[in-house]
């Protein structure tokens, strides 16, 4: 029962940092028609952010804040202006062609630039562990399970109970109305991938420890991320965080339970069934065609 | 008249330069370095391939060989057997002499078919046992194998520590596969029992349910025997779940780049390996600060495995007197070379004729991120 709690906290710890990244794939889903398959490497770039910031004498706090006013001109700014805005007239094939070339290209220049060589990363809250009714708990799922916890809960916070969020939501719901209305709706898209840029950073800083950082670190967890917004439901927040944790735990059960090597497999497996049951997942709502 | 003078100049410049090609690239030995620069084996390949190249450098510096200067032409196999093939048969296209990698067991096992058919010497920086079991006589190791290996690992386990179980984490290639099934051999010689046999996939980045199951097992020590990356990924989660039993390996777990990428989560990890930076050898120090000036980072042992294949290169040609594939492979073959006519081998030497080697071995105990050497062994076979 002790080794079923430990695997239950560092797969919720795990899970929600997936949660994070399959958070941002839902609200540029939702604000912009966005599916970014470069998700992952937006991971992995402020992960090298930070370790240059940091090889020219940052400490890691310092490292984070530069990364994130990196991310939001880059992941956000830059991304929207130069390659999502031109392509959304052309429809959502265009976007996915242009974010799988965004992908390659991004590991391509890393590489090049950084070598393919993985290279270590700092945890923020250090590697040591305290034992909690007999589970061995480690200060870094406690830190990722809270900063993740505290990441969601705050935008859930921003998105209900503040004007601009609220905007948002209502861009995201109906972008006609909206303009309709008043709302400022290229900031309010803005806003979103400037949130997502924020959410791939605090991603890095979490995950990096564990993935080390290295061009082709984006991988795994653009791949996690994406089948849990798919399970929790891609038109809806709160089910990317139900995905990431579902993905998170199962992963640790069916490794720990059954075999590692079905480990990867867990949430391909999960995608296909809720994919197959309830197409919109598990939160979702089925997407109105409009004619 | 004035036509004819034009052609003859033509000619002669042609000729000229055909003359001069020709005659510096006659005069060049051509090496290939077939290694993987990126991939799940970046780490070894990048290490290999710096080590070689650093060799080549000194020795081209020093006048080449045989005063022949070398031409080296680095290709990257992505890691993959099948690229690593190809690139093989791209350097016999290009008139290779000799090839150096892959360092992957996997690869190597598949490219060594076509060196094998050219008549070329191939240096592997690869360990799996069955690689010199091909009955190859053109391939041959820059360490140890790992049956030559293992047993030095089960007798530090059942000598020093005195287990009577262990568990066995091992990486699911040819070079884990291989390991795997050596070192349970070695453990069931000295009736060590095998408590838990737990396999992990090439590029994973979470070992929380195989530590956990490593755990479970409640074995009196852990073996572990996994790629460079893997390792520290494997560490960094046995010290979060406090992992309290003792950590044994071979080689990789102990390498510099597995110290770098854990942390100190690498602190306490003991075992066997062939080659370190470490060693109390003046030669290999003045080698590891040679690398570290040069490359800005500390060697690991697929580092001084690279440096080692070229020398061993440079003295085998300079005993057949020729570059010619199977005068070279004769010369190493059943032949043992020393640091007194060839400072650049780092330890004395011996070629079997399966091409395997055979020379000093060291066991160490990572302490403080570093190596610690605990024990220098001697080669198995006396000569």
């Amino acid at each position: 029962m002790i080794d079923f709690f430990q695997l239950l906290i560092s797969g919720i710890a795990t899970g929600s940092i997936y949660a994070m990244a399959a958070l941002g794939f839902t609200l540029l889903w939702q604000a912009s028609g966005t599916i970014n398959f470069a998700q992952g490497e937006f991971v992995m770039l402020p992960a090298f952010s930070m370790l240059i910031a940091m090889a020219v004498g940052l400490p890691l706090w310092a490292a984070f804040v530069v990364a994130l006013i990196v991310s939001v001109l880059v992941l956000g700014m830059a991304f929207k202006r130069f390659i999502v805005d031109p392509m959304r007239a052309s429809g959502v094939i265009s976007i996915v062609v242009a974010t799988l070339g965004l992908s390659i290209g991004l590991k391509s220049v890393v590489k090049a630039g950084y070598s393919a060589e993985p290279h270590p990363f700092p945890s923020v809250f250090g590697d040591e562990v305290f034992k909690l009714a007999g589970v061995t708990i480690s200060y870094s799922d406690v830190g990722a399970l809270l900063f993740a916890g505290l990441m969601v809960v705050g935008l859930q916070l921003f998105l209900n109970k503040t004007l601009t969020g609220r905007a948002m939501q209502a861009v995201a719901q109906n972008t006609f109305s909206a303009e309709a209305l008043g709302i400022n709706v290229k900031r309010m898209i803005f806003y979103t991938f400037a949130i997502n840029a924020i959410l791939v950073t605090v991603t890095a800083l979490l995950i990096t420890p564990t993935y080390l950082a290295k061009f082709d670190m984006g991988d795994n967890i653009g791949l996690k991320a994406f089948f849990a917004a798919i399970i929790g439901g891609f038109n809806n927040s709160r089910g990317a965080l139900l995905g990431g944790v579902i993905v998170g735990v199962l992963e640790n059960l069916v490794g720990a339970y059954i075999t590692p090597s079905y480990k990867d497999g867990v949430a391909l497996a999960l995608f296909l069934a809720v994919i197959l049951v309830k197409p919109d997942g598990l939160l979702g709502t089925p997407a109105e065609r409009k004619v | 008249m004035k036509s004819v003078s034009k052609s003859l100049l033509a000619s002669a410049l042609v000729a000229s330069g055909i003359a001069l090609t020709s005659g510096a690239y006659a005069q060049a030995i051509k090496v290939a370095k077939i290694v993987e620069l990126s991939g799940g084996g970046t780490t070894a390949g990048t290490m290999y391939r710096n080590g070689a190249r650093l060799a080549f450098n000194e020795i081209n510096a020093a006048g080449g060989i045989m005063g022949r200067k070398v031409e080296i032409a680095e290709m990257d196999t992505q890691s993959q057997p099948a690229v690593a093939k190809a690139m093989t048969v791209k350097s016999i296209d290009d008139k290779t002499d000799v090839i150096f990698g892959p360092v992957f067991s996997g690869s190597i096992l598949v490219s060594m078919t076509e060196s094998q058919r050219a008549g070329i010497p191939n240096f592997t920086g690869g360990e799996a046992a069955n690689l010199t079991q091909q009955g190859n006589p053109f391939l041959f190791r820059s360490s140890f194998s790992q049956s030559m290996g293992m047993p030095k690992v089960a007798n530090y386990l059942a000598n020093d520590l005195k287990v009577k179980s262990v568990a066995v984490i091992f990486i699911n290639n040819d070079f884990g596969k291989g390991g795997r099934d050596a070192i349970v051999k070695e453990l069931g010689a000295r009736s060590i029992k095998v408590a838990a046999d737990i396999s992990t996939d090439p590029g994973q980045v979470d070992y929380s349910s195989a530590v956990l199951r490593a755990k479970q097992a409640n074995a009196d020590a852990l073996f572990a025997y996994l790629n460079e990356e893997e390792s520290a990924r494997l560490l960094r989660e046995l010290r979060k779940q406090g992992f309290d039993k003792p950590i044994v390996g071979e080689t990789t777990i102990m390498g510099a780049k597995v110290i770098e990428l854990a942390g100190n989560a690498a602190n306490g990890v003991r075992g066997h390996v062939g080659l370190t930076v470490d060693a109390p050898i003046p030669a290999i120090q003045q080698f590891a600060q040679k690398f570290e000036r040069e490359f800005k980072a500390k060697s690991d042992h697929n580092g001084i495995k690279g440096y080692f294949s070229a020398y061993a290169y440079k003295a085998a040609v300079e005993k057949a007197k020729t570059t010619d594939g199977k005068a070279v492979a004769a010369a190493l073959r059943n032949s043992c070379f020393n640091t007194k006519t060839n400072p650049g081998i780092l330890l004395d030497v011996c070629f079997d004729a399966n091409g395997d080697i055979d020379r000093e071995s060291f066991l160490v105990e990572v302490k403080d991120g570093k190596q610690t050497v605990i024990a220098t062994l001697p080669p198995l076979v006396k000569r």
